[in-house]
């Protein structure tokens, strides 16, 4: 017999009695204010938030958060860059990107989190290889708790996807909490509504 | 195999008197952060009673949903692999990598590709095997297992780890400031994730409906570790797998704020199909999981999620120190895991608690771990596993316990006697609850002396 098989029949000879599947609510009754959930979930997660004004160009936007940034790459047509993701064949090529710019296609208020798939990642090392991270996101895009976030499709279909809460971050050295462990140094959400169709 | 002394061990790391006071706090105000967060969801009890009835689901309906998923995994482009056991699943990845000519490998942290001792399998077959998590990059350094599951570094200071990377990447020896120390560690990982020819994770959980393999890192390191190298390896536990994404709602819920008290990791990964022109392995394993499933005290250890919990709250792992349970998984659930894989090497384990409860108290999966160390120690003392001391103070103790008299005789003789005996006495190599501390001082009166004493008298 092989393995499998061996697993899969000593586990039904091993099976306890059957207990029942629950229903899981979705435990929305009294969920806090979205936007303001999300943004302090987002905060204490080490994450940074910028509302410019609305006339604002995202591009002299950038430009003021990182001066010094050298290379640009962006997966959102709202921003330009300078490091067109489309020439990328391979994800290493993505090393020397100073910020990445992409947009969530949702975000969770109760954790503070961005959801992000292959689909607004372009190349999904872009999250992890630049080293700071600016996230656009549309207010109206914010949902409640986890339980919502799971009753997305967007699990069902994307190949990946992550739910980002804040930079790489690590407190393995005493418990001392240090951003930009091996991912981004940073991450900024910047209130940006979603252009019309 | 040896058996562990888990006392004798410890004294080493008590001996290391900064090592062992900041453990304690450390670990101790994870568990506050713990609380606080609990505090802040009102459905925090329903979302353990949620977990622990869905995961008692997923268990006794193991065999049906492994084949689910092993269905949808393959539907999504995966390639599924089963493993008896640690020999099995390291000649699987070994072949893996061999046939792609694999000379790097980046991992992120994986409890159980420690359990297999896959490094050293790796290793000798000419791979070079990178530990991407800090921590567990720290002990792979210095040659060291994890001492903790979720911090896999807690019991080292700031000079300890400065010392380790002096001497393995050549950081400066007298800068032990964490920052620079990181900084270091991305500076010397940065390469081998951009050249390595294959990644590694482990998994925190894998969903059967929809072929997803979860998981939960707060640097980013598994991400990095599974989007850069054209092939990605997952080794996971049979028992990890859980039924829906609506069940994962309920554990990503509780597994970051059980840890570490932050409401979720700052990754929660979830890989479906491998990338366009890449390849996705996941190997399933048992390794002792489907015959631990049988056991009816035990079985229900199977529940755990590995978030620590129960080794922060724990008096004696947090003055004890990992290491010195000798296994990958220490301190209260460790104490419970360990002796299904060699019951003689793990039979001190159950000795190491004070059956306090507060490990069952915090678990969120509500494994009665207090109640199956108590358990354990019952099948050590059938299994004529006790340890010679104990077995002596045992017959001694049943003696005493069953006749009554000569409880009290004793009792009252000894109390007397510990007021005035001197310390060189008192505090020998005999006398275990004198070792690392004071004996408690004795009371004025026996219990009994008080209810003779008070109770009322007939009329």
């Amino acid at each position: 017999m092989n393995a499998r098989d061996t697993i899969l029949d000593t586990v039904r000879r091993n099976q306890p009695a059957a207990v029942e599947l629950p229903v899981v609510p979705m435990f929305d009754a009294d969920l806090p204010a979205l936007w303001p959930q999300f943004i302090a979930g987002l905060e204490r997660m080490g994450g940074k938030f910028v509302e410019p004004a609305p006339s604002a160009d995202l591009n002299a936007l950038l430009a003021t958060l990182f001066p010094q940034a050298a290379v640009i790459c962006s997966a959102t047509p709202e921003v330009s860059g300078n490091r067109p993701l489309s020439a990328v064949s391979e994800p290493k090529q993505l090393d020397d990107v100073d910020v990445g710019v992409l947009r969530a296609a949702f975000a969770v208020a109760e954790t503070g989190s961005l959801f992000l798939s292959e689909i607004e990642l372009g190349v999904n090392a872009i999250a992890y290889l630049s080293q700071h991270l600016i996230c656009l996101l549309d207010p109206a895009d914010v949902i409640g708790n986890l339980h919502h976030a799971y009753a997305r499709p967007e699990f069902r279909s994307a190949r990946y996807a992550v739910l980002m809460t804040g930079p790489s971050a690590t407190a393995d050295i005493e418990g001392v909490l240090i951003h930009g462990a091996q991912g981004v140094r940073s991450l900024t959400v910047v209130v940006a509504p979603r252009l019309p169709n | 195999m040896k058996r562990i002394d888990h006392a004798e061990a410890a004294s080493h790391f008590i001996a290391a008197k900064d090592n062992e006071a900041f453990h304690d706090k450390r670990l101790w105000d994870l568990r506050q952060k713990r609380d606080r967060i609990r505090d802040e969801i009102p459905e925090w009890q329903a979302l353990r009673d949620l977990a622990s009835v869905i995961k008692e689901h997923a268990l006794s309906h193991l065999a049906g949903y492994l084949e689910q998923f092993e269905t949808q995994a393959k539907l999504n482009g995966a390639q599924v692999h089963w493993a008896l056991d640690a020999a099995d699943h390291n000649h699987i990845v070994g072949e893996i990598l061999a046939a792609r000519g694999v000379k790097t490998l980046v991992k992120s942290k994986s409890m159980l590709t420690d359990e297999c001792e896959l490094r050293p399998h790796l290793e000798r077959r000419g791979i070079t095997v990178v530990e991407t998590d800090l921590g567990e990059r720290i002990q792979q350094l210095d040659d060291e297992p994890p001492s903790h599951i979720v911090v896999p570094a807690v019991h080292k200071l700031r000079g300890d780890v400065a010392e380790v990377f002096a001497d393995t990447i050549g950081t400066d020896r007298k800068n032990d400031d964490p920052h620079y120390l990181s900084e270091q560690a991305r500076l010397n990982l940065r390469p081998y994730f951009l050249d390595a020819e294959a990644g590694m994770t482990g998994a925190n959980f894998i969903v059967a409906e929809t072929g997803s393999v979860v998981v939960c890192t707060n640097e980013g390191n598994a991400d990095l570790s599974a989007n850069l190298p054209p092939l990605h390896i997952v080794s996971v536990g049979i028992e990890k797998v859980i039924p829906r994404l609506a069940d994962l709602a309920v554990f990503i819920r509780m597994l970051s704020r059980s840890a570490l008290g932050s409401p979720i990791t700052q990754y929660t990964s979830h890989f479906r199909q491998p990338r366009p022109g890449s390849e996705m392995h996941i190997i399933l394993v048992d390794n002792g999981r489907s015959e631990r499933l049988g056991l009816a005290d035990f079985w229900t250890s199977l529940k755990c999620i590995r978030c620590g919990a129960c080794m922060n709250t724990c008096p004696v792992y947090r003055r004890s120190g990992g290491l010195s349970y000798g296994a990958i998984y220490s301190g209260p659930i460790g104490i419970i895991l360990n002796p299904t894989q060699d019951l003689r090497k793990y039979s001190n384990l159950p000795y190491a608690s004070t059956l306090n409860g507060s490990c069952t108290n915090v678990c969120p999966v509500k494994i009665n771990i207090h109640e199956q160390i108590y358990k354990w120690r019952r099948v050590m003392s059938e299994h004529d596993q006790l340890p010679f001391a104990k077995k002596t103070a045992m017959k001694i103790a049943s003696r005493l316990l069953s006749d009554p008299k000569a409880y009290r005789r004793t009792i009252a003789a000894t109390d007397a006697a510990l007021e005035y005996l001197p310390r060189f006495l008192l505090y020998t190599r005999f006398n275990a609850w004198g070792k690392q501390r004071e004996n408690p001082a004795t009371p004025d009166q026996t219990f009994y002396g008080w209810y003779l004493k008070h109770r009322s008298k007939p009329k």
